[in-house]
């Protein structure tokens, strides 16, 4: 089967940083990929580079098997879909406007129905008159979330299974919404969408991802299960933190530094 | 919907909207401009009350003869190319300024207010200086179609030199971007300033004109000089609408959802420094049009361009012409330059919405 999408030996170079070097990562439909790391590892420009924003000064990126510098911006828009990490906006958009973005050139009506459904699975449908400068940061990227759901199921709807990519998605999220992301993502990926998404809350990233895929210093350290690569041994050469990975609470690793635990 | 969700949807109404339909916007406004534009026929220094009006323009018959022919001389030969010169002013500025907000991603951007009319005023004032002193006098007055082209290039450099200092690495700072303006618009009208400087009596009257904008010229050749440049911008605008909605979010965002953010900043550039450079060209530098029309009209449509700018405008177009006929009344038989008009008026209103925006300036 061919690859959602696949980088081979890419790296970047900024003048004499290099960002990133040597990355081999191959995600298959349908697989959640959690990217974490340190900060300054380099994983929000490997997100970038897989979503077509900076081209890498090494190495090839592939998206179903043809090279992304291939593909125009609407064509590669109907194929993989981006939330990034923050968006701001100074005109009075509302919510539901916001999220119809995500249906591209689609006429009105035969968006709305899509609109109706992304709002209510991601929880907005009470806020869909609302002004989104007037909204929390949490409640705007749940709006962003819902837009780029909608290209994404636009896309998906004309070529099949696409790719979502998102950037530290749960950062300004509470708890509830949190979990509710993680699941819509995973939901993504049971019908056929290759999801990679940048998250910090490794307990978090142990439960979203089918593969973790940890990044340091530019290079890739560990690539597994959340099992493979959640350890006590990667998080103190990676994070330079020590930790007792608790193994007790099921088959997910469960990271709780010492630091944090009572003395 | 949890109980969480409704206390929290449930917040004080501020923000929320419901929009409009497009066929009633439009109908309004194209009702709005039609009630100003016979308004503005009837008044000025030569009254034509409505009762001979409708004879004058063709639709009925008139009652003394007389008056009739006065009457049908001032309103095809003065009064209705100036409204037409003053709608599509009026249509031109604010479409620009709905634009170029779209571009900068802040209702703050204004072509008159960051320097972009002076550039264009510049390229004006310099070609009729040079071209009067290196052809013959009076060049430049009779090559009247030359002073659009010089003003767009003006127009243009001062977008493009603005564009690559406030914008970097897809997002734009409101204050860097309103600063740089402010110091591209003093080096064009220290420009100016030594072109007056350099001006002999004749010249200086028509630089002078530029400086302090006035529709007072208006005639039949300029309307069909700016028809085109009209024509053109609202041609584009179904081209550009969704790309500068999506724009709003950020570039990278823009390119994210399918846009060709490259070509739509090359298109908004050019469409902005063309719509300026012809308007100034014509009737000098008016500003505030661009901010004034293009907010009032967001709070009552919302900022979707595909109904802002064609609404901008037509609006646009309404506010000028209603503004050029107070410019034209105010100090009756004399004109005030609806310029000085449109500053005074829209100045305190910028200051109105900075304040109102000021967590976008970033304090």
């Amino acid at each position: 089967m061919t690859a959602a999408i696949e980088v081979t030996s890419v790296g970047m170079r900024i003048r004499s940083a290099t960002l990133l070097d040597g990355i081999n990562l191959e995600v298959r439909p349908g697989e959640t990929v959690a990217i974490v790391g340190p900060n300054g590892a380099g994983k929000s420009t490997l997100l970038r580079i897989l979503s077509g924003d900076l081209t890498p000064t090494a190495g090839a990126v592939l998206l179903r098997g043809v090279s992304l510098k291939s593909y125009s911006a609407d064509r590669l828009a109907a194929h993989r879909a981006v939330l990034s990490q923050h968006v701001s906006i100074s005109f009075p958009f509302t919510v539901e406007e916001v999220v119809r973005m995500g249906a591209g050139e689609m006429a009105r009506a035969k968006a709305q129905p899509l609109v109706d459904a992304m709002l209510d699975e991601i929880g907005l449908d009470a806020f869909r008159d609302r002004e989104l400068p007037t909204l929390s940061g949490g409640e705007q990227q749940r709006a962003h979330f819902a837009r780029v759901l909608l290209q994404l199921a636009v896309g998906e709807a004309k070529h099949g299974p696409g790719v979502l990519l998102l950037d530290e998605p749960t950062s300004s999220l509470d708890l509830r919404y949190q979990i509710n992301l993680v699941e819509t993502g995973k939901r993504r990926a049971k019908n056929g969408t290759a999801v990679i998404a940048i998250l910090h809350d490794l307990n978090l990233a142990a439960r979203f991802a089918d593969r973790v895929v940890v990044l340091h210093r530019g290079r890739l350290a560990a690539s597994g299960t959340p099992r493979e690569t959640i350890t006590n041994a990667m998080l103190r050469n990676v994070f330079e933190v020590d930790t007792n990975v608790d193994l007790i609470a099921g088959p997910l690793p469960h990271v709780l530094p010492q630091a944090m635990q009572a003395v | 919907m949890t109980a969480a969700d409704a206390v929290a949807a449930a917040r004080p109404a501020a923000g929320r909207r419901r929009r409009p339909r497009a066929v009633i916007v439009f109908a309004t406004l194209a009702v709005l401009l039609l009630a100003v534009s016979l308004l503005a026929a009837t008044i000025g220094a030569a009254g034509i009350p409505l009762s001979r009006l409708m004879p004058a323009l063709g639709l009925g018959a008139a009652a003394d003869p007389a008056t009739f022919a006065r009457d049908q001389l001032v309103l095809w030969s003065i009064r209705i190319p100036r409204i037409a010169v003053s709608a599509m002013i009026g249509a031109l500025l604010a479409t620009s300024g709905t634009i170029m907000q779209g571009l900068f991603r802040n209702p703050l951007a204004d072509p008159a207010l960051v320097g972009v009319a002076s550039g264009g005023a510049f390229a004006a004032a310099f070609t009729i200086v040079v071209l009067d002193n290196a052809i013959a006098p009076n060049a430049a007055a009779n090559a009247f179609e030359l002073l659009p082209l010089a003003a767009f290039v003006g127009s243009l450099i001062t977008t493009l030199v603005l564009y690559r200092i406030a914008s970097r690495e897809g997002r734009t700072s409101v204050a860097i971007f309103l600063l740089s303006g402010l110091a591209i618009a003093a080096l064009a009208n220290a420009g100016i300033g030594l072109l007056i400087f350099m001006a002999d009596d004749r010249q200086l009257r028509d630089i002078t004109f530029w400086l302090l904008g006035s529709l007072g010229g208006a005639t039949w050749r300029k309307a069909a000089l700016l028809l085109p440049f009209l024509a053109v911008a609202v041609a584009a605008i179904p081209f550009i609408g969704r790309g500068l909605d999506v724009l709003v979010l950020g570039e990278s965002e823009a390119f994210h959802s399918g846009i060709n953010v490259e070509r739509l900043k090359v298109v908004c550039i050019v469409l902005v420094s063309a719509m300026t450079g012809t308007a100034v060209a014509v009737c000098g530098v008016i500003g505030f049009v661009g901010i004034v029309v293009p907010h009032l009209l967001r709070l009552a449509i919302g900022p979707g361009h595909r109904l802002l700018l064609p609404a901008s405008a037509a609006f646009g177009a309404a506010l000028m012409v209603f503004a050029d006929m107070f410019a034209r009344v105010l100090a009756a038989p004399a004109e005030i330059p609806v310029g000085i008009l449109t500053a005074t008026i829209g100045a305190p209103f910028f200051l109105y919405v900075l304040l109102r925006q000021r967590a976008l300036v970033g304090s």
